[in-house]
């Protein structure tokens, strides 16, 4: 489905190279997770990915053609779906007007409804709700989660640590709502960045990302022994 | 009456927010149970007063005296204005004399139609007299449109007396079409009063706006809250002042947030003036360019850059 050919990506200015000749592939109805120390470049991968970051060098293959020069757009349109670590704030847009958007179409508010349901929020208390600063983090991050969950032509699912501020939603209805993702859509494929252990047990495969390279990548039993003996 | 293509543009815009155009007489327009006074070029050409609410035109045409009976519940007033012809210029004293409890909406608004080479100007004055214990909602849009390089230019004026008690929402709306509008405020408030103002702004070309708003609160526990959002594009330039007074114990909260585009100009110059200990007074000011998370956010999802900036904007604006 994916496929990162000798990815690098270097800031300009300071000449500081972020990501360095990474290449990975992401087959169909997999759930592929990516870790690793803060500043690896697990993000800048995954901007990469959906088009917010261009690389230096390198080749992206999604569904058997080359995206490298397409634009964000261009990829959302080909299924590409990207679910931000800090969850970006609309002054006038409301919860159901950006799900609509997610839709390609118009919702009816009960469809809409059940999206908001997934990550545990009432419809009635928000699909009215501007996406402003009196929301909560955590309950901007569950709209962001359901605005890629809204996407109903997305194939390729990424999102950048989930985990993250989620409030009184645990972690457990998180890692259930990624396998709920798998049973009902087997054909998407997922990438999570996380550094979260009950996330990374559900993987088909994990990713260590280090000093932007890949240092590690395998089966969650074999990858999270490896993380625990490397930090006892 | 019939109306000219334009005028009813206007009037459609003013009225029903530009829904539907095709509407060719004026009782279309507006609910019959509805008082209203339809002005076109700096005429009355059609006037309905209801058994609670009465329009009396100034002796001297230039205006409107309207009469609100205490405890009128639920009625609305229309009074729009249209200007069409090239290089009309006036100005207009409307007078609202609101009665102790009344319930009403009242909807105005002008918009000028300008194919030629002068300026066409409506200089509207608007003045409340808010009864003890009244509730008024005033909706106020401006439009502007034709390509003659005549100046369509709007100057309104809006004074609020509220009384003991009494409450106004303020909805005051530009959005594009207008080339200068110089828009002053002012409210006073007595003990209790409350009153609450969203402005909505949006100036292209090479338009200027400026609005200033003068906010007294004198009563004990009155309250004031306004709100200004605006968007300023290409050679526009855009001027906000604000006071908020408090010589009473008392709540104002000011916000104004401006987005700026291309190489727009917007001046804010918010004032709190607290002459009493107990006063409480917030502003809120931010003047910034559209938000890239958000358009990034919006284009993740689908939409080309153009599609996201209009979605934002929108938002932005209601």
């Amino acid at each position: 489905m994916l496929e990162l050919k000798n990815i690098s990506y270097e800031i300009k200015q300071s000449k500081q190279k972020i990501l360095d000749q990474v290449s990975l592939r992401i087959e169909p109805g997999t759930l592929t997770v990516i870790t690793g120390p803060n500043g690896s470049g697990k993000s800048t991968l995954a901007q990469i990915i959906m088009g917010i970051k261009t690389p230096t060098s390198g080749q992206i293959i999604f569904g058997g053609g080359d995206i490298t020069k397409d634009d964000i757009t261009a990829r959302a349109k080909k299924g590409i779906s990207f679910s931000f670590q800090q969850p970006v704030k609309f002054q006038g847009l409301t919860v159901y007007e950006l799900l609509n958007i997610a839709n390609g179409e118009l919702f009816s508010p009960v469809e809409a409804g059940q999206v908001l349901e997934q990550v545990g929020l009432n419809p009635d208390d928000y699909l009215k709700r501007e996406i402003n600063t009196k929301l909560s983090g955590g309950e901007l991050k569950r709209i962001e989660i359901a605005s890629i969950l809204a996407r109903k032509d997305a194939k390729l699912l990424i999102f950048d640590e989930p985990e993250a501020g989620i409030d009184l939603w645990s972690f457990q209805d998180l890692t259930k709502l990624f396998q709920k993702i798998r049973c009902e859509y087997p054909d998407k494929s997922l990438v999570i960045i996380s550094h979260q252990e009950k996330i990374l047990k559900i993987a088909d495969e994990i990713i260590i990302l280090e000093n932007g390279s890949i240092a590690k990548k395998g089966a969650p039993a074999q990858i999270i022994s490896e993380i625990k003996e490397a930090k006892p | 009456m019939k109306l000219s293509k334009e005028e009813t543009q206007i009037f459609c815009e003013v009225i029903t927010g530009g829904s539907d155009t095709t509407q060719e007489t004026l009782s279309q327009l507006v609910a019959p149970e509805s008082a209203y006074n339809f002005r076109v070029n700096g005429k009355s050409i059609s006037r309905h007063s209801t058994e609670n609410i009465n329009i009396v035109p100034k002796s001297d045409g230039q205006g409107l005296d309207v009469y609100i009976a205490p405890d009128t519940k639920h009625e609305t007033v229309h009074i729009p204005v249209a200007i069409s012809v090239t290089g009309h210029k006036e100005t207009v004293y409307n007078d609202f004399h609101i009665g102790e409890n009344a319930e009403v909406v009242i909807i105005a608004g002008c918009g000028i139609y300008n194919c030629g080479g002068v300026d066409s100007v409506h200089d509207g004055i608007h003045r409340f007299d808010v009864g003890k214990g009244a509730n008024i909602t005033y909706i106020e849009k401006h439009y502007g449109f034709g390509q003659g390089r005549g100046g369509k230019i709007l100057n309104p004026t809006t004074e609020v007396h509220l009384k003991a008690g009494a409450i106004a929402h303020l909805e005051l709306e530009q959005i594009k079409g207008v080339d200068s509008t110089i828009r002053n405020t002012v409210a006073k408030l007595e003990q209790n009063a409350k009153l609450t103002v969203k402005e909505r702004l949006m100036t292209h070309g090479r338009q200027i706006a400026e609005s200033s708003y003068d906010i007294q609160l004198k009563g004990k526990d009155s309250t004031a809250d306004l709100e200004s959002r605006s968007i300023a594009q290409d050679y526009s330039t855009q001027t906000f002042k604000s006071t908020i007074t408090a010589t009473a114990k008392s709540r104002g909260h000011s916000a104004c947030d401006a987005i700026i585009m291309d190489q727009a100009k917007v001046f804010a110059l918010p004032a709190l003036n607290a002459e009493i200990k107990d006063a409480e007074l917030i502003h809120e000011a931010a003047i910034g360019k559209l938000a890239s998370d958000q358009i990034t956010k919006l284009m993740t999802l689908g939409l080309t850059q153009a599609q996201a900036e209009s979605h934002i904007i929108n938002g932005f604006l209601k």
